[in-house]
């Protein structure tokens, strides 16, 4: 078993995405330059054999981020560092080879796949783009293990198979097969069983976490369900506004949040104890435009800690314990507002 | 208020290939003021279910037999002027999956809602005009948007204007559809919270249609477990939710992990559901079930109260007593 032993696979250093807006004629006169700042200024680190989680609501960024750390997207600026060489700087030929050892699953399978290709095209498609397809035998077996990786199982009862003859679980293997069968180190993952029953996404998950616990791979898995982070991932980073807030080990993100917005998000998540009665607090307003955010800390126009400071000043995001990172001015506070909610309830309780 | 009674009820498509047996011989009765969370996944016949009770089903769906009465009257039988003058709406009425998504992008919110109790009922429009509006302020929207279109709405607040038009006619129940299904978790808690005082501050009975067991938990007085066609088990959430016996039901909250709990492997029901169009003989739930012996293959198990009170299971591995087999799914 390779275990994640603290190497880090990929870095990635401010990174920044964003959108050009159509400019009005008035805007182009007056020099006005307008974007969807979706990426703005994202830094974090995936290790070897690790699956880290990329949570927020939807457009928050995150699945931006994935796309442009495989460079589906070409990043406005910033670093990305896999295995020590930053890629961004590489040609596109490089990147196309590099890609046999960085992969992504999307969210529909079925949106993904060439409804007119079988499964066995299907997932030995990779191997055909990257040059690797020329001994039929080979390609036959490499796609068959993949399939066997993915318990695809017998795999020839599914290589001529359709998508469209497949059940949506089924789908989704078939997309982790077509990552797997070039054997990459690296997968991103964006909502790969967010569109499963729960009866079914169990399956994909332990198939995902088995080949990140057998082979040492390392996985971002990109999703807005906090409860399926905090049970599936490692550690777990959380962005807002095109930003990460905050990062750090699973059990420390949730049981002790130090970002008033993980803070909020945890506290949306609802119990599936009837017991638990819930009370929620939240967040005031809703998310602002990405394409004109807050100065400053971009929660401060939501946030009950806000003060003049958050108002003027961006919070870095700094290390605060044992490797769990937040941005925000006042964390002190936070964590004392934390402490006395989580004394409020003990105290209901044992009424 | 009234009570609403089904029983047996049973809808099927008809297709080429045969019935699907989507809603297969449901009962349940839902008392004044209550709150029925319908749990299951996609394909288990929850959606039809709620369409069903509507009267708005697609050509191919027929009602094959049963009753659906509420306060006494039965609803399946009558006829469709009179379900569409007395009942659709004004008594029963629905948020649909997905409706927020269906407002009309060129007329304002606040006039969409008057032109629903306009068609229903003879009022100036002055009056449907301010009826509108106490009904955005009562799912927490200013009704000075009531001139605002639904572009300048965020998810959260045309979900909650959905729900607000559903309640153009007063209704003794509304079914609501998954209706937080779309919504991110800060809104879904807003929408959530919104149904939850109308229902103190209206003393409506609600259905509420859900993948989610977590929404259920938190929202409903009781719940009802549907699998392919089927309730397999129904009672107050703190019975089903926390001593699930049905061997579904137990798989279900284990496939469900509470955030606050601690870190587990999130698992898996082995195989798929079922086809409805030719449904496993016996317990449908068979071929699935860890506990499957050949009764279960064989004999459908009834829908009855076992252990505790008003707690129903259909499980012939569940006693009497309602005792019965932890299952650990993996």
């Amino acid at each position: 078993m390779k275990a994640s032993n603290g190497e880090i696979l990929l870095e990635v250093r401010n990174l920044v995405k964003h959108f050009p807006l159509r400019r009005s004629l008035k805007d182009i006169m007056q020099g006005k330059r307008s974007a969807v700042r979706a990426v703005d200024g994202v830094s974090f680190f995936v290790r070897r054999g690790e699956i880290l989680g990329l949570v927020g609501e939807s457009g928050c960024g995150k699945t931006t981020t994935g796309r442009v750390l495989l460079r589906l997207e070409e990043p406005t600026s910033g670093e990305i560092i896999f295995d020590g060489q930053d890629i961004t700087q590489l040609s596109r030929q490089e990147m196309t080879r590099l890609r046999r050892r960085m992969q992504i699953v999307f969210q529909d399978p079925y949106d993904s796949m060439n409804p007119n290709l079988d499964v066995f095209r299907i997932v030995a498609e990779p191997l055909r783009i990257q040059g690797l397809a020329r001994d039929h035998d080979e390609v036959t077996e490499r796609v068959a293990r993949a399939l066997a990786d993915v318990e695809l199982t017998p795999v020839e009862e599914y290589m001529h198979r359709y998508p469209r003859e497949l059940s949506g679980g089924q789908r989704q293997r078939v997309a982790i097969a077509r990552a797997l069968v070039l054997d990459p180190d690296f997968i991103v993952a964006d909502e790969p069983v967010s569109m499963l029953d729960v009866s079914i996404r169990g399956g994909i998950l332990k198939i995902l976490m088995r080949l990140v616990r057998e082979r040492g791979l390392s996985l971002l898995f990109i999703t807005h369900d906090l409860s399926l982070a905090r049970h599936f991932c490692d550690r777990i980073a959380v962005m807002y506004l095109g930003k990460i807030v905050e990062h750090g080990a699973a059990d420390s993100l949730v049981y002790r949040p130090h970002h008033p917005y993980t803070q909020a998000l945890m506290d949306a998540v609802l119990s599936t104890d009837p017991r638990q009665k819930h009370i929620f607090t939240g967040l005031t307003g809703e998310i602002p435009n990405p394409a004109n955010p807050p100065s400053g800390c971009r929660l401060h126009p939501r946030c009950p800690l806000a003060t003049g400071l958050c108002r003027t000043e961006e919070p870095p995001l700094v290390e605060h314990k044992d490797g769990h990172w937040a941005a925000c001015h006042h964390v002190e506070q936070s964590l004392a507002r934390l402490e006395a909610k989580v004394t409020t309830a003990a105290a209901a309780e044992a009424e | 208020m009234s009570e609403l009674v089904v029983q047996d009820l049973r809808m099927y498509y008809q297709s080429r290939r045969g019935q699907v047996r989507a809603v297969d011989g449901v009962s349940f009765t839902l008392a004044p003021g209550k709150a029925l969370g319908i749990v299951g996944e996609s394909g288990c016949g929850k959606s039809s279910l709620g369409i069903t009770l509507l009267r708005l089903l697609p050509p191919n769906g027929r009602v094959m037999g049963g009753s659906v009465r509420l306060g006494g009257e039965e609803l399946l039988t009558m006829d469709e002027e009179t379900f569409r003058k007395n009942i659709r709406w004004k008594k029963l009425a629905m948020v649909f999956q997905g409706a927020m998504n269906a407002l009309n992008p060129v007329l304002t919110v606040g006039s969409q809602i008057a032109e629903a109790i306009l068609a229903h009922e003879r009022v100036t429009k002055e009056e449907a005009e301010r009826r509108a509006k106490d009904l955005l302020a009562m799912v927490g929207i200013n009704p000075a948007r009531y001139g605002h279109y639904p572009h300048e709405f965020s998810g959260g607040m045309k979900q909650r204007a959905v729900i607000a038009m559903a309640l153009a006619c007063n209704p003794q129940v509304i079914i609501a559809d998954e209706p937080t299904t779309a919504l991110d978790v800060m809104v879904q808690a807003q929408v959530l919270k919104a149904i939850s005082d109308l229902r103190q501050r209206l003393g409506l009975s609600l259905i509420l249609v859900s993948h989610d067991l977590s929404v259920v938990a938190q929202t409903c007085d009781e719940v009802a477990v549907m699998y392919a066609g089927k309730i397999v088990e129904h009672g107050p959430v703190e019975e089903v939710l926390v001593r699930p016996r049905h061997p579904y039901t137990q798989g279900l909250t284990q496939a469900f992990p509470d955030i606050r709990a601690d870190r587990a492997p999130i698992v898996s029901i082995p195989g798929t559901p079922p086809n409805l169009l030719s449904p496993p003989s016996g317990c449908r739930f068979h071929p699935r079930c860890p506990l499957a012996d050949e009764l279960c293959a064989r004999e459908e198990p009834e829908l009855v109260e076992k252990g505790a009170a008003r707690h129903r299971v259909a499980c012939h591995q569940v006693s009497v007593s309602g005792e019965v087999a932890e299952v650990r799914f993996a």
